[in-house]
């Protein structure tokens, strides 16, 4: 038979419906994927019975035409989202052995179509970092490694970016056809650009947060992690819903995205925003995004050079705004209730116990930095003024937005990088985050599209920001650059192969 | 009205005023929690009114109960003061095993009603006014228990996240009798609303006691706060104690300092609880699971329309259109249900007698507070606890002012009824209780009277009047209380005359 792995979401899709094979052998094939491709660390669970009775399920649905497009395509699940049943921990040692008794709306919404569950992907403990180093259940390695000059494979692992580094290593691997991703400040869309894959954050308030495992409540979106456009499309419309448990959902049809495909954007104004052509950005991010615009303007879009003035800022407010929340949202990680209990003396000393054996480094450097800014004499300097420059920075997109329909800028400032490269050192990890960042306190849908492969063969990924509620159009210009670029380029498989 | 008097308290070393502020904690009468759809009520095994949301379960989220909005705006509209169209909702952090989220969901900066003022009545016939800074909504939180178990704490959650409205007094009370009555006010303000049921025993309404002291005239003092007090009795109690505590610490050359305190029902005294220092910081900032809570004008207006008549509106009337004494109408305006009593007999016996309320409500209100509440104060029953129904008695008065009995007579009737339940007309037909206004019976009956008492005869006509009562008195004896005293007293006056 062949590797129906290397099929993407539509094509199986198309497959399934045409009775070329079954959504059982569609899942056992990504099983034994997901079996020979441990090395990358991408799954925490795996749930192959549950996977399977899903599968069946699939077919029956499918066969009695009621399939939809997600009908019985394996995908992954971030460790975020709650899954009635089944380990849910957000990859923190502090919820240990936690397995809720309910369904994010968001996995319910695939479920619901036909989606199988292979498993619970690997992240950065509650979403925090950009390199998926921080899990409590080790690191994610990237499926890909840098060709060294010599044109040989290195042998040192790279990281496939995070937050949601699981879920890309799974999807780039073809371990799952398709991964749920969530995105604060860029964790769906850097880590797609570091895997060679699509990730696309819808605006806020368009999938429901209920049942995510917070991080910042303000920023939190849910979004599709997969191979190509056209399946994001697919999957967004599945896991996009209103949803009266979430104060922050918004009330809006979600539209057949996938229609928004028409390949067609001449007259579309896209906008070049000049604040992101930062110092120091390595020459090929430049001449990639270049090579963007080029694409763009040959396809018929019309290109504007805009301003978005206060760019600078968006990283020190978005490191200032995540933390404070992230500092209260976790504070019910206590061990009263559920997850990891550190016996200590008194009530007090249960809690210092608890959360020092159950948070990582990195989530507690967030919640003391959250902690500190929302602090009495603190706050109007810190948390306050944060707030008031992500107005301005929403005010920046909401004036660009006036004269153009999209913007074009890189996902991130590097490929990936070596594991270990950046860990010791919080700035520099926090600089990925630099273009992602802006559009996540505006609120804003943003997908990331692989464009190119680095001076090392590791892949680089373009970035598109749309208006908000308008994905279509987005998905429309992520479409025509996505087959610009024409990016073929597949991971040389280095795992597995003991 | 009389003129407000200031009142200081003598010490050692000149005088002293007190400053009072109370923060009262109020229940709001709801069907379900403030945030989450789980019940209310009281007296539930433990942890059986529960959702995820009230547990804080990892990704659950609040969403308002609309209800619990209208019943604040109903309160601050019942208190007279501003309503604020655009409110916040913000976290108050602290841990504590009875607070699953890590935060109390609470309103900081915007609260939805602003400032208005209460008219109290005080002992002494005059009035004042004391100022209302806020009212705020917030979640309560669960209950711990430390008489469970030896060494551990058990937590119940049946409280978590039921409704609270805070209302804040500004620092207007200077004694311990104001701060009743105004807490007081506030209860029959919010049992008339409908808003909050003001069950105390229940813990429906608390309050955290300020107490300050200062020489007349001077700047604010430092002041203690005394939590959750729910009595006014125990109130008043922490209001004379920290009085006293506070002038002789300041009188011994001492210093009061600011901090909380505890009371203790038992020795009736304080306790200090934390000082300033180790006072919490709550790092309040606005919940971003919630966006600002807004509502029109028109929606205000719509709960101000439906609101029932106020105490001191309904006060009002009794005295004005009805001619009640203002005494008696402040006593049955106290308590909502004695008013309902009230004013549905006034209307029964209007009903049946064809006669004008004003004509009939000084009476009624007489037998009410003075037969009624006298023979439930003996049988330690509540007006909703009546033996009396509100139709017999409405009969008993009618048979009263239409003359059928006489008002000893009606006393006697009153008690039967308390006895047996029977209905009043009844008793008088079984008893044959009914008045003899017959002029032709009552004169043979005087005659024999005079006849039978020539020497008090003799007395009276030299000079000592008083001995007519005597002879009413016997022709009252004679029928057994059943003639007509007015009918008694116009035929015995010429006979005695001569």
């Amino acid at each position: 038979m062949t590797d129906l792995t290397k099929l993407t979401l539509a094509e199986a899709r198309d497959g399934l419906a045409k009775g070329d094979f079954t959504s059982r052998e569609l899942t056992q094939q990504h099983l034994a994927a997901m079996e020979k491709g441990r090395e990358l660390n991408s799954f925490i669970v795996e749930t192959t019975d549950i996977a399977l009775d899903m599968a069946d399920k699939a077919d029956e649905m499918i066969k009695a035409g009621r399939g939809t497009g997600m009908t019985g395509i394996p995908i992954a699940v971030k460790d975020l989202f709650c899954t009635r049943d089944i380990h849910s921990c957000a990859a923190s040692h502090i919820l240990d052995g936690f397995k809720p008794k309910y369904e994010s709306t968001v996995t319910a919404n695939l479920w619901q179509d036909g989606a199988v569950m292979l498993g619970k992907t690997n992240m950065d403990e509650f979403a925090m970092g950009s390199s998926n180093e921080t899990s409590y259940y080790g690191p994610v390695n990237n499926p890909w490694r840098a060709t060294k000059q010599d044109g040989r494979l290195s042998e040192n692992n790279y990281v496939p970016g995070g937050s949601s580094g699981g879920s890309v290593a799974a999807v780039a691997g073809h371990l799952a056809l398709a991964a749920t991703g969530s995105d604060t400040g860029g964790s769906i869309r850097q880590p797609a650009a570091f895997t060679g894959l699509v990730g696309l954050k819808p605006t806020y308030g368009r999938c429901s947060r209920w049942g995510m495992i917070a991080f910042a409540s303000s920023l939190d979106q849910a979004g599709p992690i997969t191979k190509t456009v056209r399946d994001a499309a697919i999957m967004m419309e599945s896991m996009a819903s209103y949803d009266d448990k979430d104060s922050t959902s918004v009330n809006r049809n979600v539209p057949n995205y996938e229609h928004a495909l028409t390949g067609d954007i001449r007259g579309m104004k896209i906008g070049i925003p000049k604040e992101y052509r930062m110092d120091g950005m390595p020459q090929e991010i430049e001449k990639l995004w270049q090579q963007g615009i080029e694409w763009m303007k040959a396809a018929g879009a019309e290109i504007i050079d805009i301003s978005l003035p206060h760019t600078k800022y968006a990283l020190p407010t978005y490191y200032i705004v995540a933390p404070a929340e992230a500092s209260s949202n976790l504070a019910r990680y206590d061990g009263v209730k559920y997850g990891l209990r550190v016996e200590g003396n008194g009530l007090s000393g249960m809690y210092k116990n608890t959360r020092a054996a159950g948070f990582g480094d990195e989530v507690k450097r967030r919640i003391l930095i959250g902690t500190y800014v929302l602090s009495a004499g603190y706050y109007d300097a810190y948390y306050l003024k944060a707030q008031k420059i992500r107005t301005l920075i929403a005010q920046d997109f909401a004036k660009a937005y006036e004269k153009v329909d999209v913007i074009l800028t890189p996902t991130a400032p590097s490929p990936a990088f070596a594991m270990g490269e950046k860990s010791n050192d919080p700035i520099a990890m926090y600089l990925n985050d630099i273009f992602t960042v802006p559009a996540s306190l505006a609120g804003l849908p943003a997908i990331s599209v692989p464009a190119g492969l680095s001076a090392d063969a590791l892949p680089l990924g373009l970035q598109l920001i749309g208006r908000a509620f308008d994905e279509e159009t987005m998905l429309r210009a992520a479409h025509v650059l996505e087959h610009a670029a024409d990016y073929t380029a597949q991971p040389k498989i280095w795992w597995g192969e003991k | 009205m009389e003129k407000y008097i200031p009142k200081y308290i003598q010490g050692a070393t000149g005088d002293w005023e007190v400053v009072i502020g109370l923060e009262i904690h109020a229940q709001v009468a709801s069907e379900a929690k403030l945030f989450s759809g789980s019940s209310t009520k009281f007296g539930a095994d433990p942890n059986t009114h529960v959702s995820f949301v009230c547990s804080a379960m990892p990704g659950m989220l609040p969403v308002i109960n609309e209800e619990c909005i209208r019943q604040a705006v109903r309160t601050g509209l019942a208190m007279g003061c501003e309503i604020h169209l655009r409110s916040v909702f913000d976290r108050k952090n602290y841990f504590y095993a009875d607070l699953p989220q890590g935060y109390q969901i609470s309103q900081f900066k915007d609260p939805i009603v602003g400032e208005g003022e209460i008219i109290v009545d005080l002992e002494d016939g005059t009035t004042k006014t004391i100022g209302v800074e806020r009212l705020h909504l917030e979640q309560d939180a669960g209950k711990s228990m430390h008489d469970q178990h030896p060494t551990q704490t058990y937590v119940d959650l049946n409280r978590s996240g039921v409704a609270l409205m805070e209302i804040v007094s500004k620092p207007d009370m200077r004694s311990a009798e104001e701060a009743g009555a105004y807490f007081r006010k506030i209860r029959t303000l919010v049992r008339y609303a409908g808003t909050c049921d003001g069950n105390m025993d229940q813990g429906s309404m608390r309050a955290d006691v300020n107490v300050s002291v200062r020489r007349p005239g001077a700047e604010l003092g430092i002041r203690s706060e005394t939590k959750n007090v729910n009595s006014v009795r125990f109130m008043m109690q922490v209001i004379e104690f920290e009085t006293r505590r506070q002038i002789d610490l300041l009188e011994d050359g001492g210093e009061v300092f600011q901090e909380t305190r505890q009371f203790d029902p038992a020795s009736g005294t304080t306790s200090s609880l934390r000082s300033k220092e180790e006072a919490h910081d709550y790092r309040y900032f606005p919940d971003p699971d919630l966006l600002p809570l807004e509502f029109t004008q028109e929606f205000v207006d719509d709960l101000a329309k439906a609101l029932p008549e106020l105490p001191d509106a309904k006060r009002n009337r009794l005295i004005n259109d009805l001619g009640v004494s203002a005494y008696n109408a402040a006593v049955l305006v106290a308590e909502k249900e004695s008013a309902d009593y009230f004013e549905s007999l006034l209307d029964s016996l209007a009903h049946k007698t064809g006669k004008a309320k004003e004509e009939l409500a000084k009476q009624a209100a007489n037998w009410v507070i003075g037969d009624l509440f006298g023979a439930l104060k003996k049988t330690g029953k509540s007006i909703s606890e009546s033996p009396v129904s509100l139709k017999d008695g409405a009969e008993l008065l009618a048979l009263q002012i239409d003359g059928t009995i006489s008002g000893r007579i009606a006393k006697d009737v009153f008690e039967i009824m308390l006895d047996t339940g029977k209905n009043p007309e009844l008793i008088v037909e079984e008893k044959g209780l009914k008045q003899v206004s017959d002029t032709g019976a009552i004169d043979a009956i005087i005659d024999e009277v005079i006849a039978d008492n020539q020497d008090k005869l003799v007395q009276y006509r030299g000079g000592k009047d008083k001995l007519f009562g005597f002879f009413v008195g016997q022709v009252m004896k004679k029928t057994q209380g059943k003639a007509n005293p007015q009918v008694v007293n116009q035929l015995l006056k010429p006979k005695l005359d001569g």
